[in-house]
């Protein structure tokens, strides 16, 4: 059941990041990744951090996918011009990041919990939204608050990027 | 390697195939912020490169019974939505002016 469902999961979420990257029109674009952060939510869910997988619904397929589509709407913008592909770097990305993905997976098996199976219901919990909560107001309360200051800060810079100036 | 290769072991699901999906997942992000020039596009990319870390810190956290991987993805989903915003204020700064979005186009500032 585990099994199946990470396969299910994790083909969907490597499909529609491919389909993210190969297609051309911003809106296509835009549903793929919609499509890819529910898949990785849902990746969420069977790593047992419940409230990330809710957190990530809604702040990155919520707010983010709407800013984007906004941003879309706003510009128009038109169909990326199709142009020659050089494939020497297609085969250059390909090559360079498939030897990396290899050898970082031959390293992570390096490590004695790498091969460790944990069965559903088997972790430790923490993710839950009571005991995220602990620790974000405790040891972590200071980050807490410069999280606030910054979100202030990228709203303001946001207002004032976006401001036409008055003549 | 008990039962082969990670890769080739398809009934149980260990902290290797996270970390192999995770690593695929920031390879297509990568090759996304390259071979792409619409910065729209680009932007959705890197999206995919830090979705790509979020998912390796969960299950890294989870298998070794860590909460506190968790609270860093927290603070990450909060950095990269002030980031998302900032970004897309910056391309319609960009638009106004120039009236283009492709990154070629871009190059004012290249010697």
């Amino acid at each position: 059941m585990e099994a199946v469902s990470f396969w299910i999961l994790a083909s969907g979420l490597l499909i529609s990041a491919t389909a993210l990257v190969a297609f051309r029109n911003p809106v296509t674009n835009a549903v793929c990744l919609v499509v890819a952060l529910v898949m990785q939510a849902a990746l969420f869910i069977t790593l047992e951090a419940f409230f990330l997988a809710a957190v990530q619904v809604i702040v990155y397929a919520g707010a983010v996918m709407v800013l984007f589509l906004f941003v879309i709407m706003l510009l128009d913008v038109k169909e990326e011009a199709r142009r020659k592909t050089s494939w020497a770097k297609v085969v250059a990305v390909v090559g360079v990041g498939g030897g990396a993905v290899f050898g970082a997976t031959k390293i992570a098996t390096l490590f004695p919990f790498a091969e460790k199976t944990l069965h559903w219901g088997e972790g430790k919990g923490g993710g839950s939204a009571a005991e995220l909560g602990k620790l974000l107001f405790t040891s972590y309360s200071p980050l807490f608050l410069a999280t606030g200051v910054l979100l202030l800060v990228a709203t303001v810079g946001v207002v004032v990027l976006c401001r036409r100036d008055p003549q | 390697m008990s039962e082969g290769s990670p890769v080739m072991n398809f009934g149980e699901i260990t902290l290797s195939h996270y970390l192999a999906l995770s690593s695929l997942l920031f390879l297509i992000g990568l090759a996304g912020v390259i071979l792409r020039r619409s910065l729209l596009i680009i932007m959705m990319s890197l999206e995919l490169l830090l979705n790509a870390a979020n998912l390796a810190l969960v299950a890294v956290g989870r298998f070794q019974g860590l909460p506190d991987p968790q609270v860093a993805v927290f603070f990450v989903i909060t950095v990269a939505a002030a980031e998302v915003s900032l970004g897309l204020a910056i391309l319609v700064a960009i638009f106004r002016i120039r009236k283009t979005t492709a990154a070629d186009q871009l190059a004012s500032l290249r010697f």
